[in-house]
């Protein structure tokens, strides 16, 4: 057995930092493989049975369509993902704001949060006829309805981080007479953050989603031209790879909102937070 | 000349529990007094209704010196930092929620550091420290207000032995230093004997205090005290004050 050593390190000594996250090439070596082997699966499937491109396109037909349809599906990439991104920061914004105002007011939270309950729980394909009936501007309706889906896992997360902050460090902040201001700014706030983050990284995804489901209600007005009204079109005609293509850039947009979700929690968190520290036994 | 007075105080918790029942207690300026007693004799409600956390059900708190200028430093028994912060600026935060420009607070924040021996950590984060190591920067927080009177909550209760030592001696080194007031809670009768002038035992249900005891040792005090029949005989005192509040609850 070894003598137990004093913890305590003289000054001088400096603990190693928590290293930077070494990451396995087998990581991603895995999924990209399985992923080849997938696709080359299908298109042999594909081109074996001669399935019609109507039924079941092939990868690469869906891949040619992405190219050649290139300007048309952009540009309702853009309409989608202007959508997505403005309930995204709209929600982000309103639902920690609202958040930090159920904290200052229990009243407020008692009248309000049954509300954004409600809102939660009624799926957003049932509201978004009326909605769309009701705004006139087709964006601003469309806004709406993905903000709806987007605000609420922030606010709840946000209010249970913003509730769950260590009772010894509230004691400490009362004991050196803090204002309710630097209370909030300095003790509620940022033991909250990981709470926020993690609620911002699911609002992403529902965003999308919300978007999404509002054009498939809206689209078949005419009026729009996201991409869930492109895959509407292109199903009507029968332009399947059209639909795959236009499919894929909502999976992509989807993708890449997480990651980009993710890395800004890990760069915020990474210092300090458990979760984004590595385990090292 | 006292520092801060309790009369008569009485504490009932909201679900009908006495905490404290009739407790007087005079603390002296200067003074390293520690309150010992077995779990649920309040002596942490003790502690905390001298810090003004929460309210007094019976009884009254006086600071003869003036309530207004009484500087207080509260050690818990957890570290209680914010994970979120780095060491310096864990420290400097009773300096800043008193609205101290950064520019002045920096200087006090090194000589904090520097009294518990952590000024090559200022920049790390608390889980990069040790449990004594947190623990010294939470001491190093409480004293950068200069505190006339330290409050402090089963500080080293959680901590290995080795540790516990080194932290006494240098809490002992930093008291000898300043001469602040010292109310120190424990449940060690070997922790509180070699630390402390003065032992209030207390016994629960009610929280009470049933003895109060000199422990007349000269300081400074090193591992020689710890050893010598005089700290044997003071922690027998101790100790059996301790099993007549523990036969009394």
């Amino acid at each position: 057995m070894s003598l137990p050593t004093p913890p305590l390190l003289s000054s001088g000594a400096e603990l190693p930092l928590a290293a930077a996250p070494r990451t396995d090439p087998l990581q991603f070596v895995m999924p990209i493989a399985i992923g080849l082997v997938f696709l080359g699966a299908w298109e042999a499937a594909v081109r074996l049975a001669d399935v019609p491109p109507y039924i079941l396109p092939g990868p690469w037909r869906i891949l040619q369509t992405l190219i050649s349809d290139r300007e048309s599906l952009f540009d309702a990439l853009l309409v989608t993902l202007e959508v997505t991104v403005s309930a995204f920061v709209l929600a982000a914004l309103g639902g920690g704001a609202l958040a930090i105002l159920f904290t200052r007011s229990r009243w407020i939270e008692l009248s309000l949060f049954p509300y954004a309950v409600i809102l939660q729980v009624t799926p957003i394909v049932a509201i978004a006829p009326l909605i769309i009936i009701w705004v006139k501007d087709t964006y601003l309706a469309l806004l709406i309805c993905a903000w709806i889906v987007a605000f609420f896992p922030v606010l709840s997360n946000t209010t249970l981080g913003l509730s769950s902050t260590d009772h010894n460090l509230l004691n400490l902040f009362e004991l050196y007479g803090a204002s309710r201001r630097q209370t909030l700014w300095y003790l509620r706030v940022p033991s909250a953050l990981p709470y926020y983050l993690a609620g911002l990284r699911i609002a992403g995804g529902l965003a999308l989603i919300g978007a999404v489901v509002a054009e498939f209600v809206a689209g078949t007005g005419g009026t729009n031209t996201g991409l869930a009204y492109l895959i509407l079109e292109a199903g009507y005609r029968l332009q399947i790879p059209r639909m795959f293509a236009a499919l894929l850039l909502i999976s992509g947009t989807g993708i890449l909102i997480f990651l980009v979700l993710s890395l800004l929690s890990h760069v915020i968190l990474r210092k300090w937070h458990e979760s984004a520290v590595r385990r090292e036994n | 000349m006292s520092i801060v007075r309790l009369s008569q105080v009485g504490k009932v918790y909201s679900n009908g529990t006495v905490a404290l029942d009739d407790v007087s207690l005079d603390v002296r300026a200067g003074e390293f007094l520690s309150l010992v007693g077995p779990s649920g004799c309040g002596k942490s409600t003790v502690l905390r209704l001298i810090a003004g956390l929460g309210e007094l059900s019976r009884g009254r708190i006086d600071w003869p010196a003036g309530a207004a200028d009484r500087r207080l430093g509260f050690v818990f028994q957890e570290p209680t930092l914010m994970s979120w912060a780095t060491v310096s600026a864990n420290v400097v935060l009773p300096l800043r929620l008193q609205g101290v420009p950064r520019a002045d607070a920096a200087p006090r924040v090194e000589a904090a550091l520097r009294r518990v021996g952590l000024e090559s950590f200022a920049r790390a984060y608390p889980r990069e420290l040790s449990g004594g190591m947190k623990m010294r920067v939470s001491i190093a927080r409480a004293l950068i207000t200069e505190p006339s009177l330290l409050l402090m909550d089963e500080p080293f209760a959680a901590l290995d032995e080795i540790t516990r030592f080194k932290l006494n001696n240098d809490l002992l080194g930093l008291w000898q230093e300043q001469r602040w007031t010292v109310i120190f809670v424990t449940h060690s009768v070997y922790e509180s004997v070699y630390l402390s002038n003065r032992i209030v035992v207390m016994a629960a249900r009610p929280g009470r205090m049933i003895a109060d005891l000199a422990i007349d040792a000269p300081y400074p005090r090193d591992e020689a005290f710890r050893s010598s029949s005089l700290y044997n005989g003071f922690c027998r005192e101790v100790s059996r004050a301790l099993q007549h509040a523990m036969a009394a609850s």
